[in-house]
């Protein structure tokens, strides 16, 4: 079989039952996208196909051997990050990162549904969707963190999407933050 | 997952000729299907491909209506503009579903085919008539609290999953199919989905290898539309009650409604006798109340869904408040 990802070609020829995910992982060393339920609940192998995210777990290889597949590694690398990746880092969205590729492949394709003008359950009119921190929660939704770094993932999206802030400022999360951190419960 | 032989038809005359034994399935989007072979509660000794046949296609018909491809992905349903103007119910009832990578992936045709999510359906260890029939059913008695309370028979009391489903029944959708021996038939969903009964394994009229082509929507029926679901969580998680409801008020009565109902039935459910205790009156509570027990007549519940009914009755009338401004 013959495959496209991230621009480049691979031939690969993997039992008929491989998954994407499995494809990638195991038979090329793109080890980037990660299995987490393995039943597209979890969306940690999230992957874009043909430019729309999906989860690569719960489709077969053999179905997409004439798509292009990007993977985390066709996002960005070390030193040029895609600035999803970038505002990740800074805005410390993650704990143990097991989930990251997934959400960013998901941010990456869920921009661009808000580009293409795509309403959410989230929109309260379907024909002119704002983009808002309730927005960003409910087109996520299909990923999971179990670390529940979601504030800061909401943080990264939002700048890098350009939504409008919801809620504390900047500075009230800080201190929010800093009083979790005394152990203080903050709602 | 049992393997399986794999075959990629260029059309759907061939791809009916394909299901050529008992085990063989089509695949389009697959999120469903390869969940279920992972688990072996689906083992097919052979996948049909039809994921890249000409079947994705939304088009206006000269009655007003629109007929979609079998294949057109969930998402692109969602956000097709003649959809979103003039069916939001179902634009509604799609982006209340699954996620979005799901959406991208989900057919529309697969939609209508989704199998329960009953937990005992997807544990091959338990008894589950559906899965294996003559085993018996382990959710009478066991944990229940998402399943059915109408419909039900002794042998099963397993819902139907979509929420797609529940819009297109209230829309008056039509299924049409290619049968394996080159015939087309249209299939009002009305008459689509089957009742338990004593083979909850046969969930919809589709004989063996027919393939579903086309999902028609009638010209939009007048009135508001709203689709209302409740569940356990904000997003991301199956109806413990919806409605679709498309209400129109004139002159201070209800003219016409059109309502159907999710997470209750074993199929997306629509009873006549609900239309009937609202259309010629006009809203009130308590013409709502009477809607509500012409649902509600026969329900039944098995332990830990009781609270499904009282949660249907006040969904129920609070979707019917919300459409007729009442």
């Amino acid at each position: 079989m013959h495959f496209t990802i991230n621009g480049q070609s691979y031939d690969a020829e993997p039992d008929i039952r491989t998954s994407v995910l499995d494809l990638c992982r195991e038979h090329l060393g793109l080890t980037g996208s990660k299995k987490g339920c393995d039943h597209g609940q979890c969306g940690a192998c999230t992957v874009l196909i043909n430019g729309r995210r999906v989860n690569s777990c719960l489709t077969l290889a053999v179905m997409h051997q004439d798509d292009e597949i990007t993977t985390i590694e066709g996002i960005g690398q070390p030193g040029n990050l895609h600035a999803l990746q970038d505002a990740f880092v800074r805005h410390d969205g993650y704990q143990c990162g097991y989930c990251t590729p997934g959400q960013i492949c998901s941010a990456v394709g869920m921009l661009d549904e808000v580009k293409k003008g795509w309403a959410s359950h989230a929109s309260g009119d379907l024909t002119d969707p704002k983009f808002d921190d309730a927005e960003i929660s409910e087109r996520m939704s299909g990923n999971l963190c179990r670390c529940a770094a979601y504030p800061n993932i909401v943080d990264a999206i939002r700048e890098v999407g350009g939504a409008e802030p919801a809620g504390r400022t900047a500075d009230e999360k800080d201190a929010a933050m800093e009083a979790n951190a005394r152990g203080e419960l903050v709602a | 997952m049992k393997t399986f032989t794999y075959e990629k038809p260029a059309t759907p005359e061939a791809a009916v000729k394909d299901i050529d034994t008992l085990g063989a399935k089509f695949i389009a989007g697959g999120t469903n299907l390869l969940d279920l072979m992972k688990l072996q509660v689906e083992t097919p000794d052979k996948l049909v491909d039809i994921s890249r046949l000409d079947l994705a296609k939304i088009e206006e018909r000269e009655d007003g209506g629109l007929t979609i491809g079998a294949l057109v992905p969930n998402s692109d349903l969602a956000a097709d503009r003649r959809v979103v103007a003039k069916y939001e119910v179902l634009s509604r009832a799609l982006l209340a579903g699954a996620s979005g990578q799901l959406r991208n992936k989900a057919s529309t045709g697969g939609n209508l085919l989704q199998r329960t999510r009953c937990y005992y359906f997807y544990d091959t260890a338990a008894a589950c008539n559906k899965r294996e029939p003559g085993s018996g059913c382990s959710a009478i008695g066991g944990f229940n609290r998402i399943l059915a309370v109408l419909g039900t028979s002794e042998h099963c009391i397993a819902t139907h999953p979509s929420d797609m489903a529940v819009a297109m029944r209230a829309l008056d959708a039509t299924i049409v199919t290619l049968k394996a021996d080159g015939d087309r038939r249209r299939i009002s969903i009305h008459d689509f989905y089957r009742l338990p009964g004593d083979t909850p394994q046969i969930e919809n009229v589709l004989e063996a290898g027919e393939l579903i082509t086309h999902i028609e929507l009638p010209a939009p029926i007048k009135g508001k539309q709203e689709y209302r679901k409740v569940r356990d969580r904000a997003s991301y998680a199956f109806a413990l009650v919806s409605v679709a409801a498309i209400v129109d008020v004139q002159d201070g009565v209800i003219a016409s409604a059109s309502l159907a109902f999710g997470g209750l039935g074993p199929m997306p459910w629509r009873n006549p006798a609900v239309e009937a205790a609202l259309v010629g009156k006009a809203p009130s509570d308590a013409v709502f109340e009477a809607a509500a027990t012409a649902l509600l007549a026969d329900a039944k519940g098995y332990g830990s869904n009781d609270f499904k009914i009282p949660l249907a009755r006040r969904t129920l009338i609070a979707t019917l408040r919300n459409v007729t401004g009442a």
